[in-house]
């Protein structure tokens, strides 16, 4: 049994198409994720990673499963924190399934880690930059305090 | 909304959000272990805090897991405490204006 999990479900009023879009496409991300991006050829295997505006690497791994618009199972080790990135690698899947004129976006992010500093540190992340997603997907602005990566980190 | 605020309207239904939020990712039997309710009811209760998105579920190998999902109540506070803020602020305002025109005058 994982021992360290966190799970957010929201709907948003949007397509499945487009909010795979919005989980994907640099300039989507870096206007809701706190300027970050990611640098992945989205198929089965491959290498992905999630870059910080100033060239750091925030956090890495691989394309587990992919099947868009509907699931996206990412191997995810933090890169820049030594505490996180003891943890190894976490594990997350993005569920998007049509309902009605919404999404029904589950997250799961978990590790194999109980009392994981990984999953405890997205804990806290997560629900801000979903809730972000989610404004700009459904009125076209994202959230001011993750439009920019936080200074000092 | 509406499903939200009858869902949260129950005490037997907040006991169980309370349970998960002690310990997020029971199983009906875990849940049904610390709670003074018959199976059958909690999975009544469980259903009606899933439809309004208060409870996530998910499967992991042949268990059912239940996660609190605070969503729902977030969506609320953003929907109406900055409301409540912004009319104490203007009644702020208006005061001071109607005190300060006072002394003026």
């Amino acid at each position: 049994m994982a021992s360290s999990r966190f799970v957010y479900v929201t709907y948003i009023r949007t397509t499945p198409e487009k909010l795979w879009q919005a989980l994907i496409d640099p300039e989507f991300t870096r206007r809701y994720w706190v300027g970050t991006w990611q640098e992945c050829e989205w198929k089965p295997g491959a290498s992905w990673r999630i870059m910080i505006p100033d060239g750091r690497v925030a956090d890495s791994g691989e394309v587990i499963e992919i099947d868009p618009p509907r699931r996206l199972v990412l191997s995810w080790r933090n890169e820049f924190k030594p505490e996180m990135r003891e943890d190894g690698y976490s594990r997350l899947t993005y569920e998007l399934e049509q309902q009605g004129d919404s999404v029904k976006l589950t997250v799961i992010h978990e590790s194999d880690k109980p009392g994981s500093k990984l999953i405890e540190g997205v804990s806290n992340g997560w629900p801000l930059i979903l809730a972000s997603l989610k404004s700009l997907l459904e009125t076209g602005e994202s959230l001011e305090a993750t439009r920019h990566w936080p200074q000092g980190i | 909304m509406d499903r939200v605020f009858k869902a949260l309207a129950d005490p037997s239904r907040r006991q169980l959000l309370d349970r998960l939020h002690a310990d997020n990712g029971q199983t009906l039997g875990e849940l049904c272990g610390h709670l003074k309710m018959t199976r059958q009811a909690v999975t009544k209760h469980l259903k009606l805090l899933e439809a309004a998105n208060l409870v996530a579920t998910i499967w992991r190998g042949r268990e059912k897991l239940h996660f609190l999902n605070p969503v729902p109540i977030l969506e609320i506070a953003d929907r109406w405490i900055g409301k409540y803020e912004r009319g104490r602020l203007r009644a702020l305002d208006e005061l001071k204006t109607h005190l300060e025109g006072e002394i003026d005058g």
